[in-house]
C-alpha cells in the first residue's frame, strides 16, 4: 500500500518535471478548445505532434497493454498524468475517439488481430478516429440509423450520410453503425458495426460551421463506397450491442479511457479568479451580495460533483441505485460546465459582448467561446434530456 | 489552492453497519402506518421504538466511553439519523444527541453525569431559540447573581418529554448554559407549538424564576454553541436526505402504477425529468451529508467542517423541499389529501428547511467563507 504509494508519488513528480520541460508553449494561433473543434491543418499537425511526444515519453495509455503500445500499469497512473496535463494547461489530446472509445471497445471485444492493427496507432496518432452513429434525421435516436450496408462478395458497399462526425475530414477510420437488414422486426437487428476506412473512393466529409465560427464537426457522405467485409466488428446484426458499449465508454460510464484530458479544464478557481477582476457599480464584482450568492452555488455544483465521484468507489453509499452516480455523471457535469461558462462570460459588463478576435476581450473572448463550445457536450454522446430519459429508465425504473 | 480543497469521503465498517442496522430497524420497528399512529398522540412517539432505540445505544453514539457513550464520535450518528429520516421517524433523538454534544464541547468530563444520564435513556433537550432569528444572539435569558433565570425560550424541541434543559442564557453579558431539570420547571411553563410537521415536537418554555441544577461557563461555551448548531444543520440535513429518498420512491411507485390517458403517467417526460432532478438532488446532498460525517472528526470543528455542515444542509434543505413539493403535485388528487404520505413528505419539508438555519442563513455564511478566505 504504501510502496504504491510511494511509487505514484515519485511518478507524479517525473511526469510533473517532463510537463515543465515539454509542455508547449502557445504556437501564437488559436487552439480547440476540445477534440471538437480541430478545424484547421495547422492545429492538427501542432496536436499530432503533441500526442506523439507525450506517447513516446511513455505518459499516454497507462493502464493499456505493452503489446499494444500502452505501458501496462494501474489506471492510477492514467489518471495522474491527465491531472499533471490541466495542472500545467498543456494543449488537448485530440485523438479521442479512437483513446477513449475505440481503444477500449476493442481491447474488450475486439480480436486479436483487430487490436494488433488499431491500437498502437490510436496512441501514436499515426491514425485518427471518428465516429459514424448519428444521422441528419437521426440525433439521438441511434436505433433508427438508415445508412445502408450490402454485402457485396468481399466487400460491403456503403451508402447514406452521417453528421456531426467530429474530426471526419482528419480521420483514417470510423466506427461506423450501418442497416445491414432492413426488414427485421426490432430496427435494432438489423444494424451492424465496422471498423470502417475513411481515405476511399466514396466516402467524402464535409466540414460544418459550428455557434463557435469554428469547424470540427462534417457532415460525412457515403456513395456506393466499398469497404473489406473483414471490417465488419462481431456479428452481422449484432451492431446495436456493439455500439451501446461504445456509448458506455463516450459517457465515462465503464472506464478504460486513455486519456481525460481531452478538452482544456476548466475550473471553478478559474471561474472565481476571472470574476474577481471585474468592476461592477464601482465596486468588485465579489462583493456583490447577489453574485456572491450566485458564486456559492456554482462552488457547491462543483464540490458534489467531485464528492460524488469518490463515493462511485464506496459500496455502503451505493447500493441502493446501482449505476446512479455513473449515469447521472453526464447529465450532471455537462450542465453545471454550461451554466457555469455562461455566467463567467456574461459578468463582464460591456466586454462581455466581444468575441474571439477583438484585442479587448476579457482573455480573448476565452468564457464566450467556452460557453458555446460546451454545447458540444450537453448534446453530443446523447443530450441531457435524453440522459434524462436514461436515468428514469435505468436508475429509477420508470416505464419508457 | 483549490476551493475543492477538502473533498474527503469515507465509511468506516462501524458506519456502514450502523446504516444497515437503522435502516432494518425503521423498516420492521416503525413503517409508515406506525408513524402515523403518532401524528396526534402528545409525545409523537411510541415509548417502546424510543427504549428500542436507547437499547440499541443510539443516545450515546456520538459521546465517549468515559460518560457512557460509544466513542465513535458524531460523524457515526449521520447514518442513524439518515435511515431515521426515511422513516419519517420523529422521537427525541435529534434533541438529545444534540443537547449530549452542546455539554460535551462545552464542559467535558466536567458534565459526566449528566451525559451518562442521556445515554442511559434520559431525553435532554437544547433551549437556543429567544425568536424566530437563529442568526441571532439568543441570550435574552438572564442568570443574575441570585442563581435564578430569567425569560423564555421558543421552539424548545420536544420540550414535553424533556427531562432536562440545556438553557442558553447570558451572565454578565457573557453566555452561559444553564442545565435545568424538569422538575424546576413550572406548571404551565410549557407551551407546545402547534408545528407543520406532525412527527415532530416543540415548545415554548418560560424559565423566569427557575434555578438551574448547575451552570457552565467559560469561553468553551461560545464554541460548543457554534459547533453544535452546525451538528444541528449536518444532522437534519441528514434526516432531509433519508427523507427525501422515502419520498422519491414513494413518487416513482406511484408513477410506475398510475394510468392516465391510457398510459402509465410516468412514461410522460413532464414528470420523468424533474424525478431525476429529484434523485440527483437527493445523491448530490447524501454526498454533502456523508462528507460532513467524514470531516467533523473530534474536538472543535474545523473550517473544512463548518463548510461541510452547512453546504450539507443548503443541498439537503433544495432536494427536500422539491421533493415533497413534487410529491404532492405528481399525485394529482390524491396528493392533496391527508391520507396520501406526500402529506407527510411536504410538511418535514417545511419544518426541515429551517431548522439550524435555512438555505439563505449558510450560503450566506459560505460565501464568507469561500469568497473571502
Amino acid at each position: 500500500m504504501s510502496d504504491n504509494k510511494a511509487a505514484l508519488t515519485t511518478f507524479r513528480d517525473d511526469v510533473a518535471a517532463w510537463m515543465a520541460e515539454n509542455v508547449p508553449a502557445d504556437p501564437g494561433f488559436l487552439l480547440p478548445l476540445t477534440f471538437l473543434e480541430v478545424g484547421t491543418e495547422q492545429q492538427l499537425d501542432f496536436l499530432r505532434e503533441w500526442q506523439h511526444k507525450l506517447w513516446s515519453a511513455g505518459y499516454l495509455g497507462m493502464h493499456w497493454p505493452t503489446e499494444y503500445g500502452g505501458q501496462g500499469a494501474d489506471p492510477a497512473f492514467q489518471y495522474i498524468v491527465d491531472k499533471e496535463l490541466g495542472r500545467h494547461n498543456a494543449p488537448i489530446i485530440f485523438n479521442t475517439i479512437g483513446l477513449n472509445w475505440v481503444g477500449p471497445l476493442l481491447l474488450d471485444m475486439g480480436t486479436g488481430e483487430e487490436k494488433a492493427k488499431y491500437i498502437k496507432n490510436i496512441l501514436s496518432a499515426e491514425e485518427i478516429w471518428c465516429q459514424g452513429f448519428s444521422e441528419p434525421d437521426h440525433g439521438s435516436d441511434l436505433g433508427a440509423v438508415q445508412t445502408r450496408a450490402v454485402r457485396d462478395g468481399d466487400e460491403y458497399v456503403v451508402n447514406g450520410s452521417k453528421i456531426w462526425t467530429t474530426l471526419g475530414n482528419y480521420a483514417d477510420h470510423m466506427i461506423l453503425l450501418a442497416r445491414t437488414n432492413p426488414n427485421t422486426e426490432r430496427k435494432y437487428d438489423g444494424l451492424s458495426f465496422f471498423l470502417s476506412p475513411m481515405k476511399i473512393d466514396g466516402v467524402e466529409a464535409h466540414p460544418i460551421r459550428k455557434v463557435t465560427g469554428e469547424y470540427g464537426f462534417n457532415q460525412t457522405f457515403f456513395t456506393d463506397a466499398r469497404i473489406p467485409a473483414s471490417c465488419l466488428m462481431g456479428d452481422e446484426g449484432g451492431g446495436w450491442t456493439v455500439a451501446m458499449k461504445t456509448l458506455e465508454y463516450e459517457r465515462g460510464v465503464t472506464a478504460g479511457q486513455a486519456s481525460g484530458h481531452w478538452g482544456v479544464t476548466i475550473q471553478i478557481d478559474d471561474m472565481i479568479e476571472e470574476l474577481s477582476h471585474i468592476e461592477h457599480d464601482g465596486a468588485p464584482l465579489l462583493a456583490d451580495p447577489v453574485v456572491r450568492d450566485d458564486l456559492v452555488g456554482f462552488i457547491m455544483e462543483a464540490k458534489a460533483l467531485t464528492l460524488n465521484g469518490r463515493r462511485m468507489a464506496i459500496p455502503a453509499l451505493n447500493s441502493d441505485y446501482p449505476m446512479g452516480l455513473a449515469l447521472s455523471v453526464k447529465y450532471r457535469g455537462t450542465e453545471y460546465e454550461r451554466r457555469m461558462k455562461q455566467y463567467t462570460a456574461s459578468k463582464q459588463g460591456a466586454q462581455s459582448a466581444l468575441y474571439v478576435g477583438d484585442d479587448d476581450a476579457v482573455r480573448g473572448g476565452f468564457w464566450q467561446r467556452a460557453y458555446f463550445s460546451n454545447f458540444g457536450a450537453t448534446i453530443g454522446g446523447g443530450t441531457t434530456q435524453v440522459q434524462a430519459n436514461i436515468i428514469a429508465e435505468h436508475v429509477l425504473g420508470l416505464p419508457k | 489552492m483549490s476551493l475543492l480543497q477538502n473533498v474527503a469521503i469515507s465509511v468506516s465498517d462501524e458506519q456502514g453497519m450502523l446504516l444497515d442496522v437503522a435502516r432494518g430497524f425503521v423498516r420492521d420497528q416503525t413503517p409508515i402506518a406506525a408513524v402515523r399512529a403518532q401524528l396526534e398522540t402528545e409525545p409523537g412517539f411510541d415509548p417502546a421504538i424510543w427504549k428500542a432505540m436507547v437499547d440499541m445505544g443510539w443516545t450515546g453514539i456520538a459521546l465517549p466511553d468515559s460518560v457512557g457513550g460509544a466513542g465513535m464520535g458524531v460523524g457515526s450518528a449521520v447514518p442513524v439519523f439518515e435511515a431515521m429520516g426515511g422513516g419519517l421517524l420523529g422521537t427525541p433523538l435529534l434533541a438529545t444527541t444534540l443537547a449530549g454534544q452542546l455539554l460535551w464541547r462545552a464542559a467535558g468530563e466536567g458534565a459526566a453525569d449528566w451525559l451518562g444520564r442521556l445515554c442511559a435513556g434520559s431525553v435532554a433537550t437544547v433551549a437556543i431559540l429567544d425568536a424566530a432569528d437563529w442568526g441571532g444572539a439568543n441570550t435574552g435569558v438572564r442568570l443574575d447573581g441570585q442563581g435564578s433565570l430569567t425569560g423564555g425560550k421558543r421552539f424548545v424541541a420536544d420540550a414535553g418529554v424533556a427531562d432536562y434543559f440545556v438553557v442558553l442564557a447570558s451572565e454578565e453579558g457573557a453566555p452561559v448554559l444553564a442545565l435545568v431539570e424538569r422538575s424546576a420547571v413550572q406548571e404551565g411553563a410549557i407551551s407546545a407549538n402547534v408545528l407543520i410537521d406532525l412527527t415532530k415536537r416543540a415548545a415554548n418554555v418560560d424559565f423566569t424564576g427557575v434555578m438551574p441544577a448547575e451552570v457552565i461557563r467559560g469561553e468553551s461555551v461560545s464554541t460548543a454553541l457554534r459547533d453544535t448548531l452546525l451538528l444541528g444543520a449536518l444532522l437534519t440535513a441528514a434526516e432531509s436526505t433519508g427523507a427525501a429518498d422515502r419520498c422519491l420512491t414513494s413518487i416513482t411507485e406511484y408513477l410506475k402504477t398510475r394510468k392516465q390517458f391510457g398510459k402509465l403517467i410516468g412514461s410522460y417526460q413532464a414528470l420523468k425529468h424533474p424525478t431525476v432532478d429529484i434523485y440527483v438532488g437527493m445523491e448530490n446532498a447524501r454526498a454533502f451529508v456523508y462528507h460532513g460525517a467524514t470531516v467533523v472528526g473530534e474536538g472543535a470543528l474545523s473550517r473544512d467542517a463548518e463548510i461541510a455542515c452547512r453546504m450539507a444542509k443548503v443541498a439537503a434543505d433544495d432536494v427536500i423541499v422539491f421533493a415533497g413539493d413534487r410529491s404532492v403535485q405528481f399525485h394529482g388528487g390524491f396528493g392533496f389529501t391527508w391520507d396520501c404520505d406526500s402529506t407527510l413528505f411536504i410538511r418535514r419539508a417545511q419544518w426541515a428547511q429551517q431548522m439550524y438555519g435555512g438555505a439563505i442563513h449558510h450560503r450566506k455564511r459560505l460565501a464568507k467563507l469561500l469568497l473571502d478566505g
